[in-house]
Order: structure tokens, then sequence, then C-alpha cells
């Protein structure tokens, strides 16, 4: 019978389409009990030059070093010094201060837009610390922790919120969607993905000079979804480039579970074995394991072993930006049920356990953040909020088209200016 | 000074830019060992090295997407589309990425590289080796888009392209890439070397972007046309006896308005010919600009002369190219108006 004969498929089943759904919504109460979460220290650390296929376990696995009482504990164990943990600590702080008072700041109408990383201060911060201070990373839009890490002017991140005469991207770009040179922080995009390759191709650019400089892409576990992943994983396996290709699975893509993008069938980690490139699987709750991940795969870039990927495995515990309200796809509290914690509550703890910080000290230390980021909106506000703005120096918003302006691009400038009266 | 169709010019303008900036690296589907699949690339790997020049994956947009990286890194990228028709995939990143860099970083990041791609038909390539796509680039702010149309120009803009500091779109038109062209597809051509055009310099030359050049110098018309379609019209001007003024335009972005507007206002008669297909083509854009400064010169409405809006019909090649035909009935209905 030919395979066009209905006779064939009679007693078959009707097909059906499978759609992910996530196991709680709103009015459910979780139960996350079903999460795998492997001991702290269980996890083998092989060796930064070893073949990618023994990292191949690790991709479904879960590096983790901070053990339920604080301890750094296993093979993973950064051995970081107090002053790198109190700086780590400080800069996750800062940042969620940073953030909950920029989320203030547009409900009080002073901007458009903001993005927080709540629960996520962890894995940008921690990743910073990691790199190099001249190694490039090509972030998304959850990695304000790698400008603070890296002692970026909280007052210029504000500018750029705000859309005003401070702003060093002239009230061009969405806010939050920073970009700075000088501290190794490319030019985020709107468009999710396109970020990937470009860290490739930059990495493959540090290689071509033989330079020593790495490159470090990001993306969330919705994006990787996009062709720009699998075009960023080809180019780097291809070419063995010197780059750590991140991604945040932080649960949540706007409103879809990160099941829409393929999770229910495999990690995001376990990517890299089809590619042949190294991965790995972290808690990125955990700053010491993020740390630990991100310090192997720059150790192994930097020494011409290739790339890695490594899928930080965390929770976004607020809505996806200002203009989302998660009560209406998930169940409220989610955050307070993940079972990996907060990050900055486990960092916290871990230097407790040390007999290297104190609750004293842990208030101080909040004061003095919220206080810094107090001064910094302060001066920011000096320069204008984005109401005020896109009535001065209209003529700019013609400059940077090209190098030079051309005669049309000039002529509709001039029109632009007749038609405000200038 | 040497002769050379197009494929030679292009391959010289690389050698050329390579040995003088070490930044330039060339990619892209089948450029390196073997050359590319028109040619353009032979030889490079052999002279510069596979860190200079170097296969790509099947990945049009892998490898926009990594040359925006490397430009980033202060590398300049001459990346090679095999075909204007498979650039598609890599259309996010010359839209989205490459085009808007310096303006959303507010000059911070620039993106000085070259997107070049054989386009156009007439060598029986069907659909997916025939397309027009350019309008859909000069559509977007921050490219400019170059159509070169003799192997001197191509040379010669694309060193420029190469040393311009922002993007280029580069298309080069393939049926003239190794044979010239009469604009007549069934009748003997003039070889190369008998083509002042085809005389192409070894060293290092530029044909500055953002200028028309006049293919064919008469009184009583002016078309405006690119690329494979200058030589129809030629022909066409030829056939005909009407003195017609033929504006090669090269640069499409940023256009050289000031020759356009001289040679209508002089001839007070205008006809665009692109082979792309007709609704919203780059030739509606040159018929409003003509309308909206040359009106009161003008004797006749402006006419277009274009693909028809379908594919690119295989078999159906010579009923779709505008050929000299085409052009023969719309210069004698801008005449007769």
């Amino acid at each position: 019978m030919s395979d066009a004969d209905p006779q064939t498929r009679r007693n078959a089943p009707a097909l059906s389409l499978h759609v992910p759904q996530p196991a709680y919504r709103p009015g459910d109460t979780p139960d996350f009990s079903s999460i795998p979460v492997p001991p702290a220290g269980a996890a083998p650390r092989p060796d930064t030059a070893a073949p990618a296929r023994d990292t191949f376990p690790l991709t479904d696995a879960l590096v983790r070093v901070l053990d339920e009482d604080g301890r750094a504990v296993g093979p993973w164990d950064p051995k970081l010094d107090p002053d790198t943990l109190r700086k780590m600590l400080r800069d996750m702080v800062t940042v969620r201060v940073f953030d909950d008072r920029m989320y203030r700041a547009q409900r009080q109408g002073k901007t458009s837009f903001y993005m927080k990383c709540t629960g996520e201060e962890a894995i940008a911060v921690a990743a910073a610390a990691a790199t190099h201070r001249d190694d490039m990373h090509f972030p998304t839009y959850r990695q304000q922790g790698l400008l603070v890490s890296r002692g970026y002017p909280l007052t210029d991140m504000m500018c750029q919120i705000y859309s005003n005469r401070g702003d060093k991207l002239q009230g061009r770009q969405l806010p939050i969607m920073y970009s700075d040179k000088p501290h190794g922080f490319f030019s985020i995009s709107g468009n999710l993905g396109t970020q990937y390759p470009q860290a490739v191709g930059w990495a493959m650019a540090s290689a071509i000079k033989g330079d020593s400089r790495i490159a470090m892409g990001w993306i969330g576990d919705g994006a990787t979804a996009e062709g720009d992943f699998h075009s960023a994983m080809t180019f780097a396996a291809v070419y063995t480039a010197p780059v750590i290709l991140a991604v945040v699975n932080n649960q949540w893509a706007i409103s879809s579970f990160s099941g829409i993008a393929g999770a229910e069938k495999a990690t995001f980690a376990a990517r890299a074995v089809g590619y042949g490139i190294a991965g790995l699987r972290v808690d990125g709750n955990d700053a010491l394991a993020v740390y630990a991940a991100v310090q192997w795969a720059a150790e192994r870039a930097r020494s011409n072993a290739g790339p890695t990927l490594i899928e930080f495995f965390t929770y976004r515990a607020e809505g996806h930006s200002t203009s989302d309200d998660p009560t209406g796809y998930r169940p409220a509290g989610e955050a307070q049920l993940w079972p990996l914690g907060d990050p900055i509550a486990r960092l916290r703890q871990h230097l407790v356990a040390l007999g290297e910080w104190d609750d004293q000290r842990h208030d101080a230390l909040v004061k003095e953040a919220d206080a810094a980021v107090r001064a910094a909106q302060k001066e920011a506000e000096k320069l204008g909020i984005l109401p005020e703005q896109g009535r001065e120096n209209i003529q700019s918003m013609f400059e940077d088209v090209y190098a030079d302006i051309p005669w049309h691009v000039a002529e509709q400038r001039d029109q632009c200016l007749k038609e405000a009266g200038l | 000074m040497a002769t050379m169709n197009m494929i030679e010019a292009i391959n010289s303008a690389h050698k050329v830019m390579m040995a003088r900036d070490p930044d330039v690296v060339v990619f892209g589907e089948d450029v390196g060992y073997f050359g590319g699949v028109f040619r353009a690339t032979a030889g490079l790997q052999e002279q510069f090295g596979p860190q200079r020049c170097f296969d790509a994956p099947i990945s049009e947009g892998g490898i926009v997407g990594t040359a925006v990286g490397m430009a980033a890194y202060g590398l300049k990228p001459l990346i090679e589309i095999q075909f204007a028709d498979y650039i598609y995939p890599g259309y996010d990143q010359i839209v989205s990425e490459v085009a808007r860099m310096r303006y959303r970083t507010a000059g911070e990041w620039t993106m000085p590289m070259v997107i070049r791609s054989p386009y156009g038909g007439g060598i029986f390539g069907g659909q997916t080796h025939s397309q027009s796509p350019e309008a859909l680039f000069t559509h977007v702010a921050g490219l400019k888009v170059v159509i070169p149309s003799t192997p001197y120009d191509a040379k010669g803009l694309l060193i420029a392209a190469i040393e311009d500091p922002d993007p280029v779109v580069f298309f080069e038109p393939k049926r003239i890439y190794n044979g010239p062209f009469d604009g007549h597809h069934d009748r003997p051509v003039t070889p190369w070397a008998k083509r002042p055009e085809a005389q192409v310099p070894d060293d290092h030359y530029t044909v500055p972007l953002g200028q028309a050049r006049i293919a064919r110098e008469g009184s009583e018309l002016t078309v405006l046309t690119y690329g494979t379609m200058v030589h129809v019209a030629v022909a066409a001007a030829e056939d005909n006896g009407v003195d017609v003024e033929v504006i090669d335009l090269r640069t499409l972005v940023p256009l050289d308005m000031a020759t356009i507007e001289a040679s209508v206002k002089k001839t007070g008669r205008c006809l665009v010919v692109q082979e792309a297909t007709r609704t919203s083509g780059f030739a509606s854009e040159l018929v409003a600009l003509v309308q909206e400064r040359c009106f009161y010169h003008l004797e006749a409405p402006v006419e277009r002369v274009t693909g028809w809006d379908t594919p690119y019909p295989h078999a159906y090649e010579w009923a779709y190219f505008p050929g000299p035909k085409r052009l023969k009935m719309a210069l004698e209905k801008v005449m007769a108006d």
C-alpha cells in the first residue's frame, strides 16, 4: 500500500498539537519541588582545557557553590577574598536599590519605561567581576549589573533613562538601552538576539588580531529561539571564537514561560552539545557559582580552547518591564517560593558565615547604596526628566544618521526646524 | 592600466585595499579557497592568508551579525552575500543594527563595512538568483547604496565604499560581471578590450560616492538609471533616433540630485528605468523627486520602465527583463506627450 492510501491510516489516532503550558497560573499555589536542585559542591569541575564533551554532563546538572548554610563548597568554589565578596554584595545591593528608584521614577512620570533585574543581580555582577575590565560584553537588557560593577556613574545611567541633557545617547534610545565603550558595554538593541552573533564577531576579530581580550554575549531564554542564537553558536563553534555565550534563563519571556522556547524538552545549556562546544548549567542565584563558571569559561576562551555556553538558571522576580503586569499570567508570590532563593540574601549569608559581615554592616551598606542612588538621581534630575525633553537642540535628531549629513537629510532638518518655529 | 571585466575590477579593488589596510577582512559563502562562485575574491586567501579571507557558514544573518561585532572591534569587514536574493536572513542585522549603530550610540560605535552582493537578472537565474532588492535598502536611513555599471566604476566605487566611514550596500550587476552587455541579449557585443570603461588602473583610485555619471550626453530626454539598465538605456538611445541623455546614478543613497536636476531642466523630459519590480521601487522615488524639483521644466509626464510586479520567471526571462523594446515604447510616449 502506498503512503497515500487512507486505509493505512484508518485506525491511527488523530494528530494533536502540543502547546506547552506552565504548571501554574494566577490563583494557583506553585509547588516547585519538582525542579531538581542538586546539592552545592556536587558538580565536578573539568580542566579548562578539557575537551568540550567532558562538560556535556554539566549541561544537565547545576553548578552550585553556596550550600544551605551559606558555606562555599566543592570544586567550583572560586575562593574569593572577603573584599571581592563584599564588592559583589555592594554592587548587587546597589543594582537593587537603583532598580527600585528608577521603577518609582517611571511611575512618577519622569520617564517612559524601565526594566528591573530583581532576583538576577548576581549574574551580571559576578560575570563582570570574573571577566577582565577590557573584555567586551554584548548585553541584553537586564545586565545593568555589568555597568554598576565596572563603576559606570549612576548619574550617567539615569541621564540615559531620562533622555535628558546629560544623556550621551542624545535621547535617541529607549531607557536602559545603555552603551559605553570605555566600560566594555556594547549598545543594547531591542531586537532580541542580534547581539549574540555580534559578540562572536567581536571575539573573532580579537582572534584575527592576535589580541588577548575576549567577548561575552548575553541572551534570555525566550530569545534563544531567534535564528541569531543558532548563527552565533555555529560561528562560535566553527571558528573556535574566544567568546562566552550566556543564556539568562529567568523562566519568563514577558508572559511566555520557558517551555515556549523549548525548555520542556532539554535544558538551554544542552544546546552546546549539538554544536560541540563546552556547556555549563549554573545556579544563577549563587554569585560564587556564577563567578566560578564565568572564570572557567574566560580562562578557556583566553587559551584558544574555544567558546562556552552557560545557562544561568534563575527567576525573573518582577514584571518584564514597567509596561507589564505579571499577575495576569502567573501566580503572585512565585518569586518567594523559587527554590534557589534570593541572590543577595545568599551572598550576605555566606559573608556572615565567614565572619566577614553582620546585620549592622549590611544595614549600613543598604543605607549607603540608597544615599548614593538618591544623590545620583538628584544630579541627573538637574539635567532634566523625559517630559521636559524633545524641544531643545532639535537639529541633533538629524546628526549621526551618517558621518556627514547628506543633502536630503539636511533638507528635512531645515523643514523640521521651520515646523518647530526655529 | 589593464583591460578588466567587472569581476576582475572588483577583485583588484579587494587586493588593493587588503594590501593597504590590515583591518580589511573578507568573508562570505565560498569566498575563501575557492574565491567565490563568481570569482570576485579569487586569490585573496592565498595572498593574504585564511585569517583575512575565509569561508563562512551558509548563514547570512551570521555573516552580517559577526561583521557587526568585527566592525565594533575596529575591523573593516568587506563581506559577500552570494546572491542579493539570499540577503533577507541578514536583513534584520542590516536594518536594525548596521544602519542604526552610529545613530543609536551618538557616534560611539560606527559600522564601516561593505556588504557586496550580485543582483539582477539576465543570466537565467530564476527567481532566487535574479532579484533587484535595492529599494529595500534605499528605504533604510543610515545605509548608503551603490550600484556600478562599468569595470572602472566598480573598482573605484568599491574602494571608495571600503574607505567610507558609513556602511555601504554594494550591489553588483551580475549580467555584466564577465562579458559586456549592449542592451540586447540576442545580438553580438563589443568586447571589453574595445571599451574605455574597461580600462582600469592597477593601483588605488576612487570614484566618489554620491556622484552620478553622464553615460551618454543628449538634449531631448533624460533617462535616470543604474546598473545593467544603463546599457539598455544607451542601446535604446542609439536605436531610436532620440537624443537621449543617460544618467548612470552609480550611488542611489546619497543621490546626486544636482546632476539629475540640471539634466532634466535641460531636456524637459524624463524617463526612469529600473530592473526591479515596479511598485514602491527606487524609480518611484526618482519620479517623485523630479516632479517636486523640475515640474515647471517638464514638457511631459515622467514615465517609469521597470520589471513587472511578479516574481522573476525563469523561462520568461526576456519577457520580464526591461529590454530595449520596453524602453522604445516609453521613449515614444514621453516624446509624444
